[in-house]
């Protein structure tokens, strides 16, 4: 994937020499109308339909990202011109009616690196519209999939393991299963605690797209390096990321009265001592879903490593088990004291 | 027992009336793509529409989903030669099919053999389940879904004329909801037949719960969103042979419920349990028990509170209590417990000419196992009874 984060770079260099506006090529009416068009290329949100040339306002990372099956995610912001983002005492993002997300999904050992699917989240005056993309086997244009489609991918994770599996593309209502707020579609990723701007993204460019650059301040660590937090802050870093979209009051998994946002206090409702309320199979016959100091016995490892759809958190989005990040979780829960509940 | 049948005419009426441009979308079985153009049809439909699903089976791999307002998904009828939605093979999806949207009809369709939950509703309002079958073909096994019927944290839900077999939890399970009616419905070889579980306002009956380890429970658990569950009225069942080993995952509540419990009322006030016909639940007809886990929600009422037994028939029970001490007790007593068992905590008023027998456990924090088991009587004057659950009439029209 080096070689498209290379290309990246140098498109995101053109576009800030051009003054940093997103070049005319976006079909910004397209974009704000209601249509779903079949093929991603009719946005023009790529140079070229060339998906390592993005037509971005700013590219960004996460300092803790959602797992999606080991994939290599590339995210971009496409902000209409002379439109300006906010960023909410909470944190989250206000974009304005006009923004694209677009996030692509591949795997650097796999078809070349070349992206699997892209996803857009557009926000339309209506509210914001989730569309899935699956790239041509050309790998010339995507195709709209609105009802999903598993994906035969391979690939190998960091310690070298093959994997061969079935990858889910989700369907346009699971993309909202997760990104639903008390039942409407929101951004996850971008926000303040979280998202890091490409460093080729100067302050003229934050000052263009942003109304209050100087609060895009991300405080969250990054869940694998133990020089940017405590163990627990990392831990709570990777269920925000991987949890929190479902598991908060607002949320698809809100019933559950487990809440995993970065803004949750650590007791009952963040899994300490915690008995299942709907898991079902997912208990794994346990009576928590964090016993502290057993990772063995806390259901959360226990639906963490499982692929088996009535067991597997999250629900949606997975078909691996990300070793690492449970390994993570393992070590926060066996450090708990064990008479912390 | 009242079954609703909708029939062929009532249908053409309802098609008759709705507006002009809703339609009626037809998804076939056929085709190497038929899964993937039934979401689309669940994805594209607008309000009004009905998704018609034709006769045949769909071998899905993932979880169906519908968040479209106002919109009948109806199928050709739950058995052979009617629309099958089979999940054997299921590779993703915490349920079959989840529904999100509000005013939703479901109708005469087939759910087999979910990997999870069988057909889930969150936060949708007005939802109409009816004629519908959910099931685990293979029976009782720990490797079954969940719950079968299964919506959550809604307002005004209707469940008539369902059946659902084998559930690892509960048959029929409404959580965490409002103005709940459950009627006319089959649940049998489920851990618990229907579950109503931290909801207000529901009404149980005329439903058949039979071969589950539980019949009827209505619970409140701690540390949920929505707790303090009451305006309960359980009624006009058959609640019999409650006699299949316990078969839910360790953990989960309903891991506790001893097998051959007719109907469990746990933590909740005001539950009016009345006229139904008991028979065969070898641990007891009527349980009526505290929260008895540790926890510490301050906001959390573990004691059942106004709960009323009255008028029901009850057949032979508590031949064979699946409790810890049950079978020393009935030995103790002749060979069996009378068909009411009450942990002593809270209160309620048992109107029933039947024995009743208190474990003596007022205090929830004691133990299961200082039981001091008292034949008592639980006489008094119930407080004024709960008003019918009245549903919004175009979710009655629906049925019709």
């Amino acid at each position: 994937m080096k070689r498209i984060a290379a290309a990246l770079i140098a498109a995101l260099l053109c576009a800030s020499a051009g003054g940093g506006a997103a070049p005319a090529a976006v079909d910004q009416a397209l974009i704000e109308g209601s249509a779903m068009p079949a093929k991603l290329s009719a946005f023009g949100l790529f140079a070229g339909n060339d998906p390592a040339r993005p037509v971005a306002s700013f590219a960004y990372t996460l300092r803790t990202p959602l797992f999606s099956d080991y994939a290599e995610k590339h995210r971009f912001v496409s902000i209409p011109a002379g439109k300006r983002a906010t960023v909410l005492a909470d944190g989250t993002v206000d974009f304005p009616v006009g923004t694209v997300i677009v996030k692509s999904f591949g795997w650097p050992d796999f078809n070349e690196g070349r992206p699997v699917e892209t996803r857009l989240l557009i926000h339309r005056a209506s509210g914001w519209v989730a569309l899935p993309y699956i790239w041509d086997a050309d790998g010339k244009d995507a195709s709209l999939a609105i009802a999903g489609r598993r994906v035969p991918v391979a690939f190998k994770s960091p310690d070298g393991t093959a994997h061969a599996i079935q990858y889910g593309v989700p369907n346009r209502n699971q993309c909202k299963e997760c990104h639903s707020r008390a039942g409407t579609i929101v951004p996850i990723g971008p926000k303040a605690r979280n998202m890091v701007l490409a460093d080729t993204v100067g302050a003229d460019t934050r000052a263009l797209y942003f109304t209050n650059p100087a609060a895009l301040k991300p405080v969250m660590p990054r869940w694998d390096d133990p020089a940017s937090g405590t163990l627990q802050d990392r831990a709570r870093a990777y269920l925000e990321a991987n949890c929190a979209h479902c598991h908060n009051p607002e949320g698809s998994a809100s019933n559950s009265g487990l809440f995993l946002r970065w803004t949750d206090p650590v007791g009952v409702n963040y899994g300490i001592g915690k008995r299942p309320t709907a898991a079902g199979r997912g208990s794994g016959g346990m009576d928590f879903a964090i016993q502290p100091g057993d990772p063995d016995h806390s259901f959360l490892i226990y639906r963490l490593e499982s692929l088996d759809p009535g067991i597997a958190m999250p629900e949606l989005g997975r078909s691996a088990v990300h070793k690492e990040g449970a390994a993570l979780l393992r070590e926060w829960i066996a450090a708990m004291p064990k008479d912390a509940h | 027992m009242r079954f609703h049948v909708l029939s062929l005419a009532a249908a053409m009426v309802a098609v008759a009336a709705s507006p002009a441009a809703a339609k009626t979308i037809n998804v076939s079985a056929e085709g190497a793509d038929a899964n993937e153009k039934l979401q689309e049809a669940l994805i594209l439909a607008e309000p009004g529409d009905v998704v018609q699903l034709g006769a045949g089976t769909w071998t899905l791999t993932d979880g169906l989903s519908l968040d479209v307002d106002n919109v009948t998904l109806r199928g050709a009828g739950t058995g052979e030669g009617g629309s099958i939605l089979d999940f054997s093979g299921q590779q993703g999806a915490g349920e079959g099919l989840l529904v999100t949207s509000d005013d939703v009809l479901l109708a005469n369709f087939a759910v087999l053999n979910t990997r999870g939950d069988g057909i889930k509703s969150k936060g949708a309002d007005r939802i109409v389940y009816n004629e519908l079958r959910v099931e685990w073909t293979a029976g009782p096994k720990e490797a079954n879904g969940a719950y079968g019927i299964y919506p959550v944290e809604s307002q005004d839900v209707l469940i008539d004329s369902v059946y659902v077999r084998g559930a690892s939890d509960a048959g029929i399970y409404v959580g965490q909801s409002r103005n709940i009616v459950v009627r006319d419905s089959i649940a049998t070889e489920n851990v618990a037949g229907i579950e109503i579980e931290n909801c207000f306002d529901a009404d149980v009956h005329d439903n058949i719960a039979t071969k589950n380890t539980g019949g009827i429970l209505v619970f409140d658990l701690p540390n949920l969103p929505q707790q303090g569950g009451h305006n309960v009225r359980v009624f006009d069942n058959v609640v019999s042979d409650n006699s299949t080993p316990n078969f839910a995952p360790k953990g989960n509540i309903v891991a506790s419920v001893p097998t051959g419990t007719g109907v469990l009322v746990m933590a909740n006030r005001n539950v009016e349990v009345f006229d139904n016909v008991f028979e065969d639940n070898g641990t007891a007809n009527v349980m009526i028990v505290g929260y008895r886990y540790d926890q510490k929600d301050p906001k959390y009422q573990p004691l059942p509170r106004q709960i009323v037994v009255r008028d029901n028939a009850h057949g032979k029970a508590g031949f064979a209590p699946a409790f810890p001490g049950g079978a020393e007790i009935a030995a103790a007593m002749g060979g069996a417990i009378p068909p009411v068992l009450w942990d002593g905590a809270g209160d309620a008023i048992v109107l029933d000419d039947v024995g009743i027998l208190s474990l003596g456990l007022p205090d929830v924090t004691t133990p299961q196992s200082e039981a001091k088991p008292v034949p008592v009587k639980l006489g008094g004057t119930p407080p004024p009874a709960l008003p019918a659950i009245v549903l919004p009439e175009g979710m009655e029209a629906k049925v019709q």
